[in-house]
């Protein structure tokens, strides 16, 4: 019993000490969570800004890793199921499963766009949630660094009283940053652009772009040429093309040099481009390469 | 003068008269000023909340977390399981007949190709969260031949790193064997699989694994079983038929290298193991049928490595694997069962391998090269079989395997395959393969 006892007590102490273990699916959460968490949390991230995170080998690294994981954070609508799932699976950690505390979905915590009214595989890799790119509007890192604090608190009390002033430093610095983003991005808007894959509904939905055409014709499948040729006598005024850091460069070059128009890489994540190191750096570098873009 | 007097002292009252009320209602007045200013001051504290609100709810912009039905995220298909219906077919061209066994093989299985078209490996499978413990997985495998047979059945659990599985299930030995065939890289299993799995090891039993809580990859894993699976004969009575002990261990190398490696035993107890249409030294025309009793152990090594520019590998990327199976025999052989029938002790050790490379050049497309050998070893056979059975065939079957395959989408893939097959002595094969895979329903997470 007594044994029992200090056993229990030794648990408790050891777990109100030891630093949060966070397995964050993408360099985005991983950011958001340095910011809301600091060295209260130990942090491993999954994939980088050059992996496309649809597609992700279940590597064995990525299952050890999930093993010891108390806390899982990643985007969720549908985007990481060809490995996510096989992840949680293999590790055997019950504390990480969906449902669980340990299970942090953001995109549950932001207003979804592109939900799909029907869904057919004939019309490419839908996701039945909605588009999971959520990450391009600076916007959603309110609600999700909101839930995400309260999440972080279930998991380690102890540190409550950081976290929630973590919590308030950032909603300030975030606040102000959006408004300096949107004061800086404000002749954006209305500015047609071409997507190299449907990952931007977000980012024009908060700055204002005109999508007027895609360059894969339907999600999640690489553009033929002929789809491609297609889209280049329908493009009338746009500006610029646009492509994640991730993606084949080839489909968007192809485009820009016939149409005459600039391909803008855009960062996608924390880690796509030598200057978003961080979150801020993020938005500062997208907002910047767009302007740019429009040269 | 009166008159102006008068008027003045009528000007005089009326104006003191005036003056007095002013002054009487000047509390009054103040008050109601004041509760204008208050008034005011409230609506505009309540305005300015307003805008406030209105201005944090246009920064989020976002309707609040409740408006998502909480189910969706959190299963794997709000109550309805997963289903995932994959369709495959072939067409074969082969030159030499795919019933004869790769040589120094005969006592082992042999599934062989089929020629012409056929439905090749269609299987339907139903995967669901049972409850917040349990979960469970069934595929079932259409034959091409007609007819339904349970491929996989099982449940599984896991906690603190333990994982459990029972019910029917591929073995977790070697690399390949737990994977689907919709899965293969090639339209065939290696000729090592082929010859001592039967393409696959499927066992109905126990699965215990686990994996250690550190940041290298290190799984361990035991099972018990009832020994369905060839090289095991199925049996009925009590007891174990079957056990499989394996280890694996992997990790990164930087972001663009990872790496898999693994070792594995498995053993178990063959009982009147019959083969039929085995040649023997006398020649006897269209074999004979052997009975084969006694223990089976086998040790195997696996390994896979896998880059790609980035680490993102939807683009391009490389993947090679290798696996190499030694199995040692050994027990009593009854020689001809149906006319001599003689029983003597016999024992054997034969070993394969097989290398692999599959290299994705550009999206959707990949091309792939395989290697296999295998090596039937040199039997000793006792004193009464010595003049009957074969025990040294002096040949060593080689077989290389060329593809190519082109996949639309995630959830479709066209293949071609070229195979140089050198397994049974003195009949070299061209075969020609093209394939198709489709799955449709659930999308399947894939393992390592």
């Amino acid at each position: 019993m007594n044994k029992f006892l200090f056993l229990t007590l030794l648990f408790f102490s050891t777990a109100s000490h030891a630093a949060l273990n966070v397995f964050a699916c993408e360099p985005e959460w991983a950011a958001l969570t340095r910011l809301l968490a600091g060295d209260k949390a130990s942090l491993y991230t999954a994939t980088s800004a050059l992996q496309d995170p649809h597609r992700v080998e279940a590597r064995p690294s990525l299952i050890a890793r999930a093993r010891r994981a108390d806390l899982l954070i990643c985007t969720g609508a549908g985007l990481e199921t060809a490995w996510l799932p096989v992840i949680v699976r293999e590790s055997g950690n019950a504390a990480i499963r969906p449902g669980s505390n340990g299970y942090f979905e953001a995109a549950r915590y932001v207003q979804m766009l592109e939900i799909p009214t029907r869904l057919d595989r004939s019309d490419g890799d839908v996701h039945a949630a909605g588009n999971p790119h959520i990450q391009t509007d600076a916007r959603n890192f309110l609600p999700v660094a909101d839930a995400l604090s309260q999440r972080l608190i279930l998991l380690d009390p102890a540190n409550t009283g950081y976290y929630r002033q973590q919590l308030a430093t950032f909603n300030q610095q975030w606040r102000d940053a959006i408004a300096k983003w949107e004061k800086q991005a404000a002749p954006l808007k209305g500015i047609s652009i071409v997507a190299q894959h449907r990952g931007f509904p977000y980012l024009n939905n908060w700055l204002g772009l005109k999508q007027v055409a895609e360059l894969e014709a339907r999600p999640g499948m690489e553009p033929s040429a002929a789809h491609l040729s297609r889209v280049l006598n329908e493009l009338q005024q746009a500006k610029m093309v646009l492509r994640a850091a991730y993606q084949d460069e080839r489909p968007s070059a192809w485009i820009a040099e016939r149409a005459r128009i600039n391909v803008v890489v855009l960062p996608y994540t924390v880690g796509g481009t030598v200057q978003a190191i961080d979150l801020f750096r993020l938005f500062d570098d997208t907002i910047a390469r767009l302007l740019a873009g429009m040269k | 003068m009166f008159k102006k007097t008068y008027l003045s002292a009528a000007l005089t009252v009326l104006l003191s008269h005036s003056f007095a009320a002013s002054a009487a209602n000047d509390p009054d007045l103040q008050a109601i000023r004041e509760q204008i200013q208050q008034l005011k001051q409230s609506y505009e504290q309540r305005i300015t909340q307003l805008e406030q609100r209105l201005a944090q709810a246009e920064a989020d912009s976002r309707v609040p977390v409740q408006a998502q039905p909480a189910a969706q995220a959190a299963s794997e298909s709000a109550f309805n399981p997963a289903i995932l219906l994959v369709l495959g077919g072939t067409y074969g061209q082969l030159q030499q007949n795919p019933d004869v066994p790769a040589t120094g093989f005969a006592m082992s299985a042999h599934p062989g190709h089929s020629q012409g078209f056929n439905l090749g490996e269609s299987e339907l499978s139903i995967a669901a969260n049972i409850d917040p413990d349990y979960r469970g997985v069934a595929t079932l495998a259409l034959a091409s031949t007609g007819g339904v047979s349970v491929e996989n059945a099982f449940v599984q659990t896991s906690a603190n790193g333990l994982k459990l599985k029972f019910g029917r299930y591929f073995s977790g030995l070697g690399y390949l064997n737990e994977q689907h065939a919709h899965i293969w890289d090639f339209v065939d299993q290696p000729l090592v699989y082929a010859s001592l799995w039967n393409n696959q090891l499927g066992e109905d039993g126990v699965q215990i694994k686990w994996l250690a809580p550190t940041d290298t990859f290190i799984e361990v894993g035991a099972e018990l079983g009832r020994g369905r699976g060839f090289p095991g004969t199925d049996r009925v009575k009590n007891g174990i038929g079957s056990g499989v002990l394996f280890a694996h261990i992997g990790d990164d190398l930087g972001v663009e290298h990872s790496w898999r490696a693994g070792v594995s035993l498995h053993q178990t107890r063959r009982v009147d193991a019959i083969s039929t249409a085995i040649a023997d030294l006398p020649g006897t025309l269209g074999g004979v049928s052997n009975s084969f009793s006694g223990d089976s152990r086998t040790a195997g090594m696996d390994f896979v490595w896998k880059y790609s520019p980035d680490g993102n590998s939807r683009n391009s990327y490389v993947k090679v694997q290798g696996e190499y199976f030694r199995r040692r025999e050994s027990g009593l052989l009854t020689y001809d069962t149906a006319v001599a029938s003689i029983t003597d002790s016999y024992s054997v050790t034969q070993s394969g391998w097989y290398l692999q490379g599959v290299y994705q050049f550009m999206p959707h497309w990949r091309s792939g090269l395989r290697y296999d050998r295998l090596d039937p070893g040199i039997a000793s056979v006792g004193a009464l079989n010595a003049g009957n059975i074969i025990s040294n065939y002096g040949f060593q079957p080689t077989r290389t395997s060329l593809m190519l395959d082109y996949s639309p989408s995630e959830f479709s893939r066209l293949r071609l395959q070229m195979a140089r097959d050198h397994s049974r002595q003195g009949l070299p094969d061209h075969q020609f393969f093209v394939q198709y895979i489709m799955s449709l329903g659930a999308h399947g997470a894939h393992s390592y």
